[in-house]
């Protein structure tokens, strides 16, 4: 187990490399460098032209003038040895602080949609399987193509305009208005508890439909199969039959669904956050890009990144544990 | 399926004689939600077609005399009898602004007056069928001027059932030439994948892996905000088509490599080696054939994707930009709260994205039934 764990390690460090150069061609992709940006607001502030001498000589205080390589290992070598993502040239602030407390609710909103997906996702599925082609097994397929075809931006406004109009909330923010800017409390805390419902039950919809039909479907296969018809005849009980393997078995699929689901989650979890307004990174990112502020910017793709392949890791090394089969390769594609 | 058991046997002999492609035919046509989705689809492109005839306005026509006007249906029938138009025959009310005392926003009145007779397929405003041919005729249309606003105007006065109408095109063609991009490269670098196996297998599936775990939506994002905001409608939709596909190859590479590693072993592949067939000849004319089926599935469940991700670029602002319009960029209107509670009929652009994108679920769902006929 520990060699698997190892070994997957391993593989997980040129795909955060991978990433991470993303990131930074990310950073450097908008037309025209933030300097020409900051010299147009100095030429803007002084009144006055800057000579090309002044230009060259900012260029190179910068480092604009090497080659994308040394830029990059520049880049990185901050990020990695001081934990420095950069400053952001739109609030005029280290990247870190900025994106400190909205990449912690991120987090907490991803992870309660990915534990929403799948406390919904497990049972229905079970049940869809057991009870086939039942009015049961109907609705949630129907429900399960309804929500692969409604993204989670559109059911965000659909719902915020569904709850306005019919109770006269307004779903809008994380947090109410004497929560926005204070320090985190207990309080502050159960505020956020009680309005992250509405944006966790949204984003989950989304990935739980799929997940539905991925249980339903091999724990189809499993339910036909040999062992169990023979289990039945020697009279095990329904429910203990259904535990006991088919149930084990179809979960791994589940389980490894984390690799898809997660990056959708996060994905969905970024429009809802814009659309909702919530003090997440999503509107963050949102600003960000349209105002060209690629650190902040590619700050915040490239931690999201890294959480979902992190997740991912943890994903893989939770299946091998779940079914060892794996961690000795024994079940290749 | 008692329907099948009871098929007479000179219907079971034509099943087995039948091609590859008929059997296919078969067997989808046995899928009943992927025979109601073909013909819906099939609609919607037409509609995307024949855009000009069937927007009763264009796209970017204003009213200002109808801003923010609620959705005037074509009625059969009037209101009341006060509301009596002076003829027979479908009809629109004409509409008149007035303040609410309370509230102080515009209402519209219909007015029995100014009611304009409604036409089904008869000349109205001038356009230009594909931007080439000069025509006058429109499905439904009334006189100039008249407020025919099937699903209300926008904040300008903009008919939003011509515009999305119009926005099809963009829309639903998006996830085509994405789909068509996305193929290219899947095909090639799974292609060479499950071909050559080893390194370059090892390379392509790790690269694979990346992009499929990556989270599209900020990605996509920080893409297209590179999109320089002066480009023409036709570069922005290209770029927007590009960034799109740069993760929709990953999951189509996966589905051919799996293909090319299972069929480079099939003792046809060694035969036609063996016969002195080059390797690329292997390729195109024994291995992609066979898979060809698996292929077209990948791409047709890819499509939604693509459309779903346009929209929510557009409906950003990131993706196509105005005048252009697409289904994101209508919705665009429709994001704050204020708009939404006030103007619910912005909302109605959803409708036409959810109506695709679930049609092209259930006819991809058709077709991987039938992309294996052999399979029972």
């Amino acid at each position: 187990m520990l060699q698997y764990i190892l070994r997957r390690a391993i593989g997980f460090l040129p795909l955060i490399l991978a990433v991470s150069i993303i990131a930074f061609v990310l950073i450097e992709l908008p037309p025209g460098d933030f300097l020409t940006t900051y010299i147009q607001r100095l030429e803007e502030f002084t009144a006055t032209k800057l000579s090309p001498a002044e230009v060259e000589n900012l260029t190179r205080f910068y480092g604009l003038d090497r080659p994308f390589h040394v830029r990059y290992a520049k880049w990185i070598g901050n990020l990695v040895l001081r934990g420095n993502f950069g400053w952001s040239l739109t609030f005029n602030r280290p990247v870190n602080e900025i994106i400190r407390d909205p990449m912690v609710t991120a987090i907490v909103l991803s992870l309660l949609s990915l534990v929403v997906t799948y406390l919904v996702a497990v049972p229905v599925g079970i049940v869809s399987a057991v009870r086939q082609y039942s009015w049961f097994d109907y609705t949630f397929t129907f429900l399960g193509f309804v929500g692969l075809a409604v993204p989670s931006f559109l059911l965000a406004l659909v719902v915020l305009w569904f709850a306005f109009r019919y109770f006269g909330v307004a779903i809008t923010g994380l947090f109410s208005p004497d929560f926005i800017d204070v320090p985190w409390s207990l309080a502050r805390v159960g505020d956020l508890l009680k309005r992250i419902w509405a944006p966790v039950i949204i984003v989950a919809v989304s990935g739980m439909a799929a997940l539905i039909r991925v249980l339903r479907g091999s724990l189809l296969d499993e339910l036909a199969k040999q062992y169990v018809v023979t289990a039945r005849a020697k009279g095990v009980s329904e429910p203990r039959l259904l535990f006991r393997y088919p149930v084990r078995l179809a979960v791994n699929p589940i389980v490894s669904g984390i690799g898809w689901v997660l990056p959708a989650i996060v994905s969905g979890e970024t429009v809802t956050s814009i659309v909702l307004n919530l003090q997440t990174t999503g509107p963050i990112l949102f600003h960000a890009l349209l105002a060209q502020d690629m650190y902040l910017a590619g700050s915040i793709v490239l931690i999201l990144s890294s959480l979902v392949l992190v997740g991912n890791l943890v994903s893989d090394i939770l299946l091998a544990w779940i079914d060892p089969r794996i961690q000795f390769g024994g079940l290749a594609e | 399926m008692r329907r099948a058991a009871t098929r007479s046997a000179a219907d079971q002999e034509r099943y087995f004689v039948a091609s590859q492609w008929r059997m296919m035919w078969l067997k989808f046509r046995r899928h009943r939600l992927a025979m109601v989705a073909t013909p819906v689809l099939a609609l919607l492109y037409l509609v995307a077609l024949f855009a000009e005839v069937i927007a009763p306005h264009s796209p970017l026509q204003r009213y200002p005399d109808y801003v923010r006007s609620p959705p005037n249906a074509v009625r059969l029938r009037a209101l009341s009898d006060e509301l009596r138009p002076p003829f027979r025959g479908p009809f629109v009310y004409e509409l008149r602004r007035e303040r609410d005392p309370a509230t102080f926003r515009d209402v519209y009145v219909p007015e029995a007056a100014g009611a304009a007779r409604v036409r089904f397929l008869a000349p109205g405003t001038e356009y230009r069928l594909w931007g080439v041919f000069p025509a006058r005729l429109h499905l439904l249309t009334a006189e100039p001027g008249a407020p025919l606003f099937l699903l209300g105007t926008d904040r300008l006065g903009r008919d939003l059932f011509s515009r999305a109408v119009y926005a099809s095109r963009i829309s639903l063609t998006i996830g085509l030439v994405g789909v068509v991009l996305s193929t290219i490269f899947g095909i090639l670098l799974g292609g060479l994948a499950g071909y050559f196996g080893g390194v370059v297998d090892r390379v392509v599936m790790r690269s694979v892996d990346l992009v499929t775990s990556l989270p599209t939506i900020p990605l996509w994002m920080a893409l297209a905000a590179a999109v320089p905001r002066n480009w023409s409608i036709v570069a922005t939709y290209f770029a927007i088509t590009v960034i799109l596909s740069f993760i929709g190859w990953a999951g189509l590479a996966r589905v051919v490599r799996g293909k090319f590693l299972a069929l480079r072993r099939e003792d046809f592949v060694l035969a036609a080696l063996i016969s002195g067939a080059t390797q690329m000849k292997v390729i195109l004319r024994h291995l992609v054939p066979s898979f060809f089926s698996y292929i077209l599935v990948s791409l047709t469940l890819a499509i939604p994707a693509m459309i779903l991700g346009e929209t929510a670029l557009s409906f950003l602002g990131l993706g196509i930009q105005p005048p252009a319009v697409s289904w994101g960029t209508l919705l665009q209107d429709a994001q704050s709260l204020q708009v939404v509670s006030q103007q619910p009929w912005l909302l109605t652009p959803c409708l036409f994205v959810v109506v695709a994108v679930l049609m092209y679920n259930f006819f991809g769902d058709g077709l991987r039934d039938a992309a294996d006929p052999y399979r029972q």
